[in-house]
């Protein structure tokens, strides 16, 4: 507990050192903009947590902690990974800190848990919590997502393995918790529309130490998807190719992250993944998040480092918008949602009216160069939606993505 | 037909690792009757020592003793100044080695980050061996050996040496040990230090298939336990048994009733519990 406090005292610190040292600007108010960051420090989800707040930092670092002429706080508070720790912490940054706005948490089921109490509150919440239905059927409205939800990244994936891969048949296996369901449903719908066909889903549970019993029921498909998060994709590759397994894999997001790939050896060659952000974006805003990131924490930036960046230039686009006032918080998620950028290490996004971002996702391979894993971008899809190409209210009326949905065709 | 055999035989190495992991526990809880909730982290920290080592030059199997080393003197470092002072108090033990167990794993985040990292399969034994027309991994095929090996092993040091007939002597009636000069105190250290050095050992053979990475220990632990009670605490070849037929119910248990993972893992654990307390070859307790 104390190390918490210590390290919680020390950001503020750094923070307000680090904004006294500069000239005041001329636009600067009294108060500085206190900003919260629920993130993920201790157990399982540890590593997307620390990633979390290391791409906020990075982001704050390059602003010297001023955006929009005010300086700017960061606390940073860490929920445990689980809901019940998210509301007590949400609390706190809500009624105590009197933040203006919320970067985070990292996991779905964490966001659910706050969102109701945040809404009331009417706390601006920037989020790469992948929920569908937040953005969808049971809309938060000071919520913004700019990184997609769980099935915008799969749905241009499954178009990918259709259309230029031309598989026919696949096996899907994820974590059996609500990301899972929703990224793989996604693939399955969009794959299924262009002729393909999911043969098997198969659901390890997020504690799987040993995935034999799974990787033994896999024959007969063109390839196999797997939407695994964590350290799960690391564990599942090495076990698959130990097997000798040789059919090609399509990951998700967490499972052919940038920042994962120092982890894995050979048995990543060749997976082809979908992401919101790529190490290969050729853009200076890129370039400079790379080298900053690997210049403070040795870590080239992957999906939450670079996520929590994104949300940080929509912070400063709106902050702009409104002359660097969040009290009118009306007014200042009318800013977060109207903010449309196009230089951007995930290159240019913009929202739909549900707060979701519509932009660039990228399919790419992981190839070997030098003694390193990369990710090598093949194809961009620009301005994708999280509803696809399908009609929003078409969408709307279909039952949420999950673990039956859409079922097998047997 | 050809999955079964792959299950059948995935199932048998998997058990050897398995017993790797839960032979120290059952050695601890059997003789010394603190039930160590810090067995999972030992097993992690193993592996994770490992990961230091070979970044330093050792080679997989040095890197096995030497991590294994390393976490029988942390072991001992526990049991001589944490757990001697609670003996008898199960409740505290328990308390405090679940404790343990949380500091541990707050510690490694720090000192080997959050990153999941993987441990390379020791050269020789990477690849597949063809057994009945299908493929195996070598290296899952050689944990089993290992196993096997303790086995004989830790049953030979128990049975059949002096060290072992006074750690039983010592077990059986402590004080009655102390008067004839057996020093049941060093005796218990010795143990603990022997069961804290199986976890990290198999830690470290489990690496390469588990890869290391927060959250480890808390995945691993509760098979541990579930081994432990099934075969019956204190008993060697109770741990044995378990540890495969654990094997049997993980991989079978998952394929066909993946719904259900959970309640064929741990219903038999339940059974065995209200028909036979003390596990399948525990001795009733005295």
């Amino acid at each position: 507990m104390t190390a918490k406090l210590d390290r919680r005292t020390f950001l503020a610190g750094t923070a307000l050192a680090a904004a006294a040292t500069l000239p005041r600007p001329a636009r600067a108010q009294a108060k500085p903009v206190r900003i919260g960051l629920l993130t993920v420090k201790t157990g399982p989800l540890a590593q997307g947590g620390i990633q979390m707040e290391q791409g906020t930092i990075r982001f704050l670092k390059d602003r010297n902690y001023t955006l929009a002429g005010r300086k700017v706080e960061l606390i940073v508070a860490d929920t445990g990974g689980n809901p019940a720790g998210t509301k007590t912490k949400t609390q706190e940054l809500v009624e105590r800190d009197n933040v203006d706005m919320i970067f985070g948490p990292l996991a779905a089921f964490e966001l659910l848990a706050i969102t109701d109490y945040a809404a009331a509150a009417k706390m601006p919440i920037l989020s790469l919590a992948a929920a569908e239905d937040m953005t969808q059927r049971r809309p938060n409205p000071y919520f913004v997502r700019a990184s997609g939800t769980s099935a915008q990244y799969l749905h241009p994936l499954a178009d990918y393995a259709a259309k230029e891969l031309k598989f026919k048949r696949v096996i899907t296996l994820a974590d059996d918790f609500a990301f899972g369901h929703e990224q793989m449903a996604g693939f399955q719908r969009v794959f299924e529309d262009a002729g393909g066909r999911v043969v098997k889903k198969l659901w390890p549970p997020l504690v799987t130490p040993d995935y034999t019993p799974y990787l033994a029921q896999i024959s007969g498909v063109d390839a196999i998807v797997q939407g695994f998060a964590g350290s799960n994709p690391l564990k599942f590759m090495k076990q698959y190719k130990d097997q000798g397994l040789k059919l090609p894999v399509l990951a998700g997001a967490p499972a052919g992250d940038d920042a994962l790939l120092k982890s894995f050896g050979d048995e990543a060659l060749g997976m082809i993944s979908s992401n919101f952000y790529t190490n290969d974006f050729d853009t200076p805003s890129n370039k400079r998040l790379i080298d900053g990131m690997v210049r403070d924490y040795g870590n080239i930036p992957g999906t939450y480092s670079a996520g929590l960046y994104v949300n940080g230039m929509v912070a400063e686009a709106a902050l702009e918008k409104t002359g660097g006032k969040t009290d009118d918080r009306e007014a200042f998620i009318k800013a977060l949602r109207a903010v449309k950028l196009t230089d951007t290490p995930r290159g240019p996004f913009h929202f739909d009216h549900f707060g979701n971002v519509v932009g660039s996702f990228y399919i790419r391979k992981c190839e070997r160069k030098g003694d390193k894993l990369v990710n090598t971008t093949i194809k961009a899809y620009p301005n994708v939606s999280q509803f696809w190409t399908y009609d929003e209210k078409w969408f709307l009326t279909q039952p949420v993505y999950s673990r039956d949905y859409p079922p097998l065709k047997s | 037909m050809s999955l079964w055999v792959v299950l059948a035989v995935n199932s048998i190495t998997f058990g050897g690792l398995l017993f790797l992991l839960s032979a120290g526990f059952s050695l601890i809880f059997g003789l010394m009757k603190i039930p160590n909730l810090t067995h999972g982290s030992f097993f992690m920290l193993g592996a994770y020592f490992a990961t230091s080592l070979i970044a330093r030059g050792f080679n997989f199997w040095a890197a096995a003793l030497v991590g294994g080393l390393l976490v029988a003197a942390f072991g001992g470092v526990i049991e001589r100044f944490i757990l001697r002072r609670l003996a008898g108090a199960e409740l505290a033990q328990v308390l405090v080695t679940l404790g343990l167990s949380f500091m541990v794993a707050d510690v490694c985040l720090m000192v080997w980050t959050g990153d999941p990292i993987r441990i390379d399969t020791p050269a020789g034994l990477r690849g597949a061996t063809s057994m009945l027309g299908l493929g195996f991994p070598t290296y899952r095929l050689a944990i089993s050996l290992i196993a096997v090996v303790f086995a004989a092993a830790l049953w030979a040091l128990l049975d059949r040496t002096r060290l072992g007939a006074m750690i039983r002597a010592g077990v059986d009636d402590p004080a009655m040990a102390r008067v004839v000069g057996i020093r049941v105190s060093r005796l218990f250290t010795i143990v603990f230090c022997l069961g804290a050095w199986l976890a990290g050992f198999a830690g470290v053979i489990g690496g390469p298939i588990l890869s290391v990475y927060p959250g480890l220990d808390q995945e691993m632990l509760p098979l541990a336990l579930v081994v432990v009670i099934l075969g019956g605490s204190g008993s060697l070849l109770g741990s044995l048994v378990g540890s495969f037929v654990v094997g049997f119910l993980y991989n079978f248990g998952q394929a066909m009733f993946p719904e259900l993972a959970y309640v064929v893992l741990f219903l038999p654990m339940l059974i065995v519990l209200v028909v036979r307390p003390q596990g399948l070859f525990g001795r009733p307790a005295l």
